[in-house]
């Protein structure tokens, strides 16, 4: 597993170089050893197109009160929104329910195109967490999940670890669970994905070009919770470690109100 | 076959020099588009009409420059032509004001958003939106000085050489300045990143074997040849 951070001036990769809980440490790929809260933790790869599953877990979906699908639901994702490890996710001032999704990311390594599902995870250079939270206040029933919801700047977290998929010996059965300041709220297993990786990688190359970098995220179960200011929300998956990020209020960027220049949104 | 990088081709003389290959689109923007929807809008599934700007995201695999061939997939008869004006961004644009909008813009661009053609926006897949080629843009970056009012240019599509569609860029709903400032408001746009500001009502269609050309006054034309997947 291996790490993108900036330390001292530069982007480097880094790797676990053990340590006690609580004070562990990276290895700079130049030598250095440092303590991982030194450094600022990066999305784990240079992310291309970020292809999101939503409702992709039977429990989750009959939680939001979806019915089957036929085919998986798939919305897009710009780079703005992206975080690393220990990021900040900010919560507008106005809104009622906002909430992670501990999510497993699979992240393509060779060019996909017209792969069938038995050849699809030859495809697939390694994974790691993700947490992509949602304000569910700004849905509109347009172009679902609309990106107001989705893609707001500072609401995909990746990482910490990007993890060689040949270091992950069963990526179809991997618990994956949610705490918020130390509280279990969310629990699952890959197991239970409707459209698992070979699935969506035969759906999507049927269609679309997959290139080195794009990455699958591949949909979250149930156990969605409110998430305030000051809240320390932990996404882990067996064996790719805990991805962990702090909401903080929007006063944070000097705004007082969602009100800007004294214009609202939707003011035409 | 789909050429790497179609966004590194798009030539234009003003910073950021070269797009982000990031390109959202803005749905309904255009007001015909949105009254053609009728009371549709107010009733299942949608029960309002859009309040925020609803984007979508045109992905680098369906980037191709004036010139390219574009694939129609073998299930589909036919595509549809969505002309837009792009706007490309060339300052970091993060809760800009409408007043200032236009100073983070680098200049403009023609868009083709390419559709399966679709009638419901509640949901609609990814498929009809994100198939590769389905987004040529180009054919270069003009610089926003040369444009004089984004807000007052016409577009025209032609199929095979003929005249299919008129629209303007008097008639979004939210005019670029406007849209600019919503659409930061929740999401930074970055210096080579693209929005096109929407799609009129009535899109053209164009079948295998035709040709599509788009105009935008002062911004040149965009023309892609549409052939049957082999």
């Amino acid at each position: 597993m291996r790490a993108r951070i900036a330390y001292a001036g530069a982007v480097h990769e880094a790797t676990p170089h053990g340590g006690a809980p609580g004070e562990a440490l990276l290895r700079l790929a130049d030598g250095r050893v440092v303590r991982e809260d030194e450094v600022v933790w990066l999305p784990p790869f240079e992310a291309g197109t970020i292809i999101a599953l939503g409702l992709n877990y039977a429990d989750h979906a009959k939680e939001l009160a979806f019915e089957s699908q036929d085919e998986p639901l798939v919305f897009l994702k710009g780079p703005g929104t992206l975080l690393g490890h220990r990021g900040q996710t900010p919560r507008p001032a106005d809104v009622k329910f906002m909430h992670y999704e501990c999510e497993l990311a699979a992240v393509i390594g060779r060019p996909a195109r017209n792969v069938a599902r038995a050849e699809a995870m030859q495809h697939v250079a390694g994974y790691c967490i993700a947490n992509d939270y949602a304000i569910r206040d700004y849905l509109e029933n347009w172009y679902r999940p609309n990106l107001r919801v989705k893609n707001r700047d500072g609401a995909t977290v990746l990482g910490p670890w990007f993890v060689d998929a040949a270091d992950v010996a069963v990526p179809v059965s991997l618990d994956l669970r949610t705490l918020v300041n130390g509280k279990l709220t969310q629990q699952g297993n890959t197991r239970d994905l409707i459209f698992d990786i070979p699935y969506l990688i035969e759906y999507l190359s049927s269609f679309m070009t997959l290139s080195p970098g794009d990455v699958i995220l591949t949909g979250t179960p149930e156990g969605v919770v409110n998430v305030m200011p000051g809240d320390e929300v932990v996404c882990e998956i067996e064996g790719l470690g805990r991805l962990i990020s702090t909401i903080i209020a929007d006063d944070a960027f000097g705004l007082a109100s969602p009100i800007r220049d004294g214009e609202s949104i939707g003011s035409s | 076959m789909l050429a790497p990088c179609a966004h590194h081709r798009v030539q234009f003389d003003v910073p950021p020099f070269r797009l982000s290959g990031i390109v959202y689109g803005s749905l309904l923007n255009q007001r015909d588009a949105l009254d053609a929807m009728g009371d549709a809008v107010d009733k299942p599934p949608y029960n309002a009409a859009p309040r925020a700007p609803i984007l979508y995201m045109k992905p680098r695999n369906t980037l191709v420059v004036s010139g390219d061939r574009v694939t129609i997939p073998a299930a589909a008869e036919e595509v549809e032509i969505g002309a837009c004006l792009g706007v490309v961004i060339g300052k970091t644009a993060c809760r800009v004001s409408a007043v200032h909008a236009l100073d983070h813009v680098a200049g403009y661009l023609i868009v083709n958003d390419v559709s399966l053609p679709h009638r419901n926006f509640y949901r609609p897949s990814v498929r009809f939106k994100a198939q590769d080629g389905f987004c040529p843009l180009g054919p270069v970056v003009t610089p926003r000085v040369a444009v004089a009012d984004p807000g007052a240019l016409s577009l025209r599509t032609y199929v095979d050489g003929v005249l299919v569609q008129t629209s303007t860029t008097s008639t979004l709903v939210r005019p670029i300045p406007q849209l600019l400032a919503d659409v930061t408001e929740f999401m930074t746009l970055a210096p080579g990143d693209v929005l096109a500001a929407g799609v009129a009502a009535g899109a053209p269609r164009a079948r295998p074997g035709q040709s599509v050309t788009i105009e935008i006054d002062g911004l040149g034309a965009l023309s892609n040849f549409f052939v049957r997947a082999s």
